[in-house]
């Protein structure tokens, strides 16, 4: 019944709109992160384009569902999902990371839709927590997504926040681990192991939920059966590929940090939209 | 004459509980600290609006921060060895960066935690806060003044650090309304010297006052409260008046009060200054008072600089 009502051709085009956006952006500013990018579009196409409430009109409306990108290096993907969503013009992506912008390297309050500045890792579910606790105390119905890069999971403020949320029984919050395997230096099982990554959220008394983060039924399933869980947080492992999308991209470490030229890019771009 | 003493903690705990009244904005983030620190009468009073999250200091600045974004006024406290020092990256990236309206309040400040030693008495966190842009860093003298001060933090948007001191200390208010945020307030009028104090230290100078009246010396002395931002009008004021200045702090003679004031004469007034403080070292055990005179945070250290100053002009 449920997938139905899902709208995956709309999600499908929004999201080869924001990997474009993304190539584009990255490759005007020459630099940025489009690995980490490219892997979370769906989960964040999952969210603003259908699971949660909220009005581009109204970034402050007060009962709208937050999103925090904790995972802050991956500011084109919420820009550009921003953008498609219209919370700015899409003409204003190209200025990414250049002096005056309101683009930042790394997200800020400049930008409309923007609920945390999310640049020194493993912050944002902590962050996270307190809207959610805020929730709680004002009754108020809003739900809390907190995007955590896998890589960040190795801060340890991470583990001190999966410890209080099932504390405050936080049912209103769902942390998204995007698991595309890769941080800076490498691949995350060479630079620190953390493998069983459910078992550690279980282990920590987490809802844990493991989905394909590419596959649109699969992630708004997991955020579906989130919403109905009681007294507990979830967090749903997205297993995903960093730079997916780029061929050339997808598994290497050295498109963490790295901008693809602007020629590649309007070949790249051209091909995607056309498909 | 009978010295009043009174509790710093107490003063906060109980203004907090009137804040919590007044505005149901107010919550309480805590870290295992709540009952030394009396933030858990707040948690009495108000269970819901009160979160221990155990000894996770990072956490407790993110949740606080997320609170604030979701139009809260928390209220951030646990000892000073551990708020900015395990945090500061959370302070500055989460509350700072985006203005928000989190209100740090340390207890244990400086030396005088006595002995517990070098580990848990700090003496960077001003500069630390300092340095920190947007940021107001308060160092309150007495209890009256704590009520007043953390009253005004909260009414006042944006992000505030409020260090408090552990002993109890002469009150030097006698109504807590005389004190204004970002306002330096004379408490006494001299002309040969000016001190300029804060938290502790402040009882300090007002005796270090009366040794150098006895030697023929007028010091006016000024509580700066405010450490930032420091009200350098009324500091330049007291500089052109006096001539040369003592400050005098429970903290690293470096980067603090003393940085703050050497900084704002040096732009528009040059005058000599001393800086009376703990001399770029680490604490240790021992009794409050022992370590004031061992690490040379006396009325006497004070009088001496403040003497050397007038006699060397």
């Amino acid at each position: 019944m449920e997938e139905q009502s899902i709208p995956i051709g709309m999600l499908l085009q929004k999201a080869a709109k924001i990997r474009a956006h993304i190539l584009e952006m990255v490759a005007e500013a020459k630099s940025g992160h489009p690995g980490g990018s490219l892997s979370a579009v769906e989960i964040l196409v999952s969210l603003f384009f259908y699971k949660m409430r909220h009005d581009p009109k109204r970034p402050d409306w007060p009962d709208r569902d937050r999103f925090v990108l904790s995972k802050g290096h991956a500011a084109p993907v919420l820009f550009s999902t921003l953008a498609e969503a219209g919370y700015l013009p899409t003409s204003e992506l190209k200025t990414l990371r250049k002096i005056n912008s309101r683009l930042q390297g790394h997200p800020d309050h400049r930008v409309p839709g923007v609920e945390f500045p999310g640049g020194s890792l493993g912050i944002g579910l902590s962050a996270a927590i307190g809207m959610a606790l805020a929730g709680k105390v004002d009754k108020k119905d809003y739900r809390v997504y907190a995007l955590l890069g896998d890589g960040e999971l190795d801060e340890g403020e991470t583990w001190e926040a999966a410890m209080a949320a099932p504390k405050f029984k936080l049912d209103n919050l769902t942390a998204i681990v995007d698991r595309n395997g890769i941080q800076q230096d490498g691949l995350t099982e060479q630079i620190m192991p953390m493998e069983p990554v459910g078992y550690k959220w279980k282990a920590f008394n987490w809802h844990v939920l493991e989905v394909d983060g590419f596959d649109f039924r699969q992630v708004i399933d997991a955020l579906e059966k989130a919403e109905s869980m009681r007294n507990r947080p979830t967090v749903i492992i997205a297993h995903t590929v960093k730079g997916k999308g780029v061929s050339f991209m997808e598994w290497d470490p050295a498109y963490h940090g790295k901008a693809p030229d602007k020629d590649t890019v309007r070949k790249l771009v051209k091909t995607m939209l056309e498909e | 004459m009978l010295v009043q003493l009174a509790s710093m903690r107490d003063a906060y705990a109980e203004v907090l509980l009137e804040l919590g009244e007044e505005d149901s904005r107010v919550v309480v983030v805590g870290a295992d600290t709540s009952v030394s620190i009396k933030t858990s009468l707040f948690g009495d009073r108000y269970p819901e609006r009160f979160f221990n999250v155990g000894i996770a200091e990072a956490n407790m600045m993110g949740i606080a921060a997320g609170l604030a974004l979701a139009g809260k006024i928390p209220f951030v406290t646990t000892y000073a060895a551990f708020v900015p020092g395990k945090c500061l990256d959370q302070i500055r990236n989460a509350i700072a960066y985006p203005n928000l309206n989190v209100k740090i309040v340390s207890s244990h400040g400086g030396l005088t935690v006595g002995p517990d030693g070098a580990s848990h008495q700090t003496i960077e966190d001003v500069a630390a806060m300092r340095a920190v842009p947007r940021m107001h860093v308060i160092v309150p003298a007495d209890a009256p003044s704590t009520r007043s001060l953390v009253a005004q933090a909260c009414r006042t948007l944006g992000p505030f650090y409020i260090r408090l001191s552990r002993p109890s200390v002469p009150t030097i208010y006698s109504a807590s309304k005389d004190v204004e945020v970002g306002k330096a307030k004379i408490l006494k009028e001299g002309s040969d010297i000016g001190i300029i104090a804060c938290g502790i230290m402040v009882n300090e100078a007002m005796e270090a006052a009366e040794a150098l009246s006895k030697m023929g010396v007028s010091a006016e002395i000024v509580d700066s409260h405010t450490v930032k931002p420091l009200d350098s009008e009324t500091i330049i004021r007291v500089a052109k008046k006096t001539g040369a200045l003592v400050t005098a702090e429970e903290q690293n003679i470096i980067g603090g009060l003393g940085g703050a004031v050497a900084e704002a004469v040096t732009e528009s007034y040059p005058v000599r200054v001393s800086r009376i403080g703990v001399r770029d070292t680490f604490g240790e055990s021992g009794e409050h008072k022992e370590l004031m005179v061992k690490y040379g945070l006396t009325p006497k250290e004070i009088t001496r600089a403040a003497k050397h100053l007038v006699d060397s002009r």
